[in-house]
């Protein structure tokens, strides 16, 4: 498959999973794009496996705002990935060794290409819908202009229509991380036998910040202090008086003093960040997070435009719902306001939900009823227009559960 | 918010196969309305998220945005007809709105509650702000900021430049047309940018 980069790739496979069942003119089918860590698995459980819900769990399903009683829903992982598609951890074709920082760099546009050439594999022309959040998003947007004629709804959930500059920023820190890491070995790392996890912690952890909003991060942890554990407890019990630090004066009893340490964890934020950066840097690729980052900073439709988004969008005629929450800062809904404007200039069908959700980013993979009512309502609309898919078998091939 | 009579009234106001922008379009009834009957097309903006969904709900499209922010998301005359349909005594900035719906449609179609309609005017003169049918709030909890008349829009509209193509008042459905601003519970104007 010929890349963007003008390059290509070859002898690549892509890790999908289908849920609900295939109507019988083939007009039900739901393309679901992921963001940076996920994967295919965007619903269902594995049998027999504790904590296996996909990752849109909550959105897709029997009976959800994507209701898989309706639609044929088809996850994908995306070339480049670490989840099963063909990515950085696999055998090179052309040289007979792992790829590494060898694999090609891979676009939103070729994504979208390689999710094509899924569709007319499994048989089908034309999606009702696709739908993504975030970097998800993107591929969605990018579905209504690669291949407007086989997109009749896009769904874009707290997405833009490109990186700005802070954006970068913030993936380039993450990058430097893993590139400075003594184990990266530039990106050849797998040779060596060891992985550059100190690299991914610290990226997955500037992540993770800007995934919250502030209030939520401060809600949630505030200042307060780690528990004590074994190692970092001194066993000192708080002055007679003292006032806690921080955090919520009526919790009252745990008050402790500082540890007075400038390299343990003295604060319950710095522990969640390690423990989400510890756990990241046990199953993320390294190779893979470069290259989605990439993929994030180069998308930009309106680039052969001049900027101008209104004239790039002007190939899109697939209908659109297009969503933000108001404390997402990473992708804030000025962005998502860019696409409507720009969808609006060329006179198209699009409906925007500005969701008053607290938690940031994070937000479009949580539970709102206020998002999740306009998901369903939309999704509602696109069932109407097409034949049900009969007595549905509830999930079909990877195994997925209700 | 306006009920079945005011949005047929106001549907034969515009245009068939018209652009329209309605804003505060509050579930989409009028739109949907306009849709199906007029071969309309176009948008509602509303704020409220139940509102939103419903319109989602009944395949009208809406943007979900604040009016008190202004207009930026859409360019001079995009429209055929811009719809405020009891929204402009929601604003806080009602005099910048009604420039704004000049501004991005070719004509403006405008009605809200006349308080100049004589049940009220005899309610003030005993004293008490009016609670009618129309007018269901107390004076202490009503989202009604802008308490205008019929009258009172004439001279917003001359004030701004507005050129009136027509103004009339709307009661139990029918047009008044004679003492609108005594006999009328709803004031109408359509107006284009003078």
């Amino acid at each position: 498959m010929p890349l963007q980069s003008g390059g290509s790739i070859r002898d690549y496979s892509l890790a999908f999973e289908t849920y609900g069942a295939l109507n019988a003119d083939r007009s039900n089918a739901v393309l679901i794009c992921h963001a940076l860590n996920a994967s295919h698995h965007v619903a269902g459980v594995y049998a027999g496996q504790d904590k296996s819900e996909g990752w849109w769990d909550n959105m897709i399903g029997p009976g959800k705002p994507v209701d898989t009683d309706r639609f044929f829903v088809i996850g994908v992982n995306n070339l480049g990935s670490c989840f099963g598609s063909t990515g950085p951890r696999d055998i090179n074709p052309d040289t007979g060794r792992v790829y590494g920082a060898d694999f090609p760099v891979v676009t939103v546009e070729d994504w979208v290409s390689a999710q094509a050439r899924l569709l007319d594999a499994l048989g089908i022309n034309q999606l009702a819908a696709v739908m993504g959040g975030s970097l998800g998003g993107m591929q969605a947007l990018s579905w209504t202009l690669q291949f407007p004629d086989r997109v009749h709804h896009a769904v874009v959930i707290a997405s833009a229509p490109n990186l700005t500059a802070e954006n970068i920023a913030f993936n380039e820190v993450a990058r430097r991380a893993i590139v400075t890491d003594p184990d990266f070995h530039a990106g050849h790392f797998y040779e060596h036998g060891v992985l550059p996890k100190r690299g991914l912690r610290i990226a997955r952890m500037v992540g993770h910040i800007t995934y919250l909003s502030d209030d939520v991060m401060n809600e949630k942890f505030g200042r307060t202090l780690k528990a004590p554990t074994l190692p970092a407890s001194r066993g000192s019990l708080p002055p007679e008086g003292a006032h806690p630090p921080g955090g919520d004066p009526a919790a009252g009893g745990a008050i402790r003093d500082y540890l007075y340490t400038t390299q343990d964890v003295e604060f319950q934020i710095e522990s969640y960040l390690r423990y989400q950066g510890d756990k990241f840097s046990e199953y993320f690729d390294a190779n893979t997070y470069l290259l989605i980052t990439r993929a994030l900073d180069y998308f930009d439709p309106a680039r052969r435009f001049g900027g101008d988004l209104s004239a790039a969008l002007a190939k899109a005629t697939s209908q659109f719902l297009v969503v933000s929450f108001t404390t997402d800062w990473r992708f804030s809904p000025k962005r998502s306001r860019e696409i409507v404007r720009a969808l609006v200039d060329n006179r198209r069908d699009v409906s925007y939900a500005e969701i008053d959700a607290p938690h940031g980013h994070d937000a479009f993979l949580l539970d709102d009823p206020r998002y999740m009512g306009v998901v369903r309502s939309y999704f509602e609309g696109i069932a109407a227009e097409r034949p049900s898919p009969g007595v549905a078998p509830e999930t079909t091939r990877a195994g997925a559960a209700p | 918010m306006s009920d079945a009579l005011i949005q047929q009234s106001i549907a034969r106001l515009v245009p068939k196969g018209a652009r329209v922008l309605d804003l505060g379009c509050g579930d989409g009834a009028l739109l949907d309305l306009l849709q199906r009957e007029r071969g309309c097309s176009g948008y509602g903006v509303e704020l409220d998220d139940a509102n939103v969904q419903a319109c989602v709900q009944r395949g009208v499209n809406v943007i979900q945005l604040n009016l008190d922010e202004g207009l930026t998301m859409f360019g001079d005359q995009s429209f055929d007809v811009v719809l405020q349909i009891d929204t402009l005594q929601h604003l806080r900035n009602a005099e910048v709105m009604l420039r704004e719906t000049a501004r991005v449609g070719r004509l403006g179609i405008v009605a809200f509650p006349n308080f100049a309609h004589w049940p009220n005017r005899l309610s003030v003169l005993l004293g008490r702000m009016p609670v009618t049918r129309r007018l269901p709030y107390q004076w202490y909890d009503t989202p009604n900021i802008r308490v205008g008349t019929h009258a009172d829009f004439s001279d917003l509209a001359g004030k701004n430049s507005l050129r009136i193509l027509d103004a009339f008042g709307l009661q139990e459905g029918r047009e008044v047309r004679w003492l609108p601003n005594l006999r009328a519970g709803t004031a109408v104007f359509k107006f284009e940018r003078g």
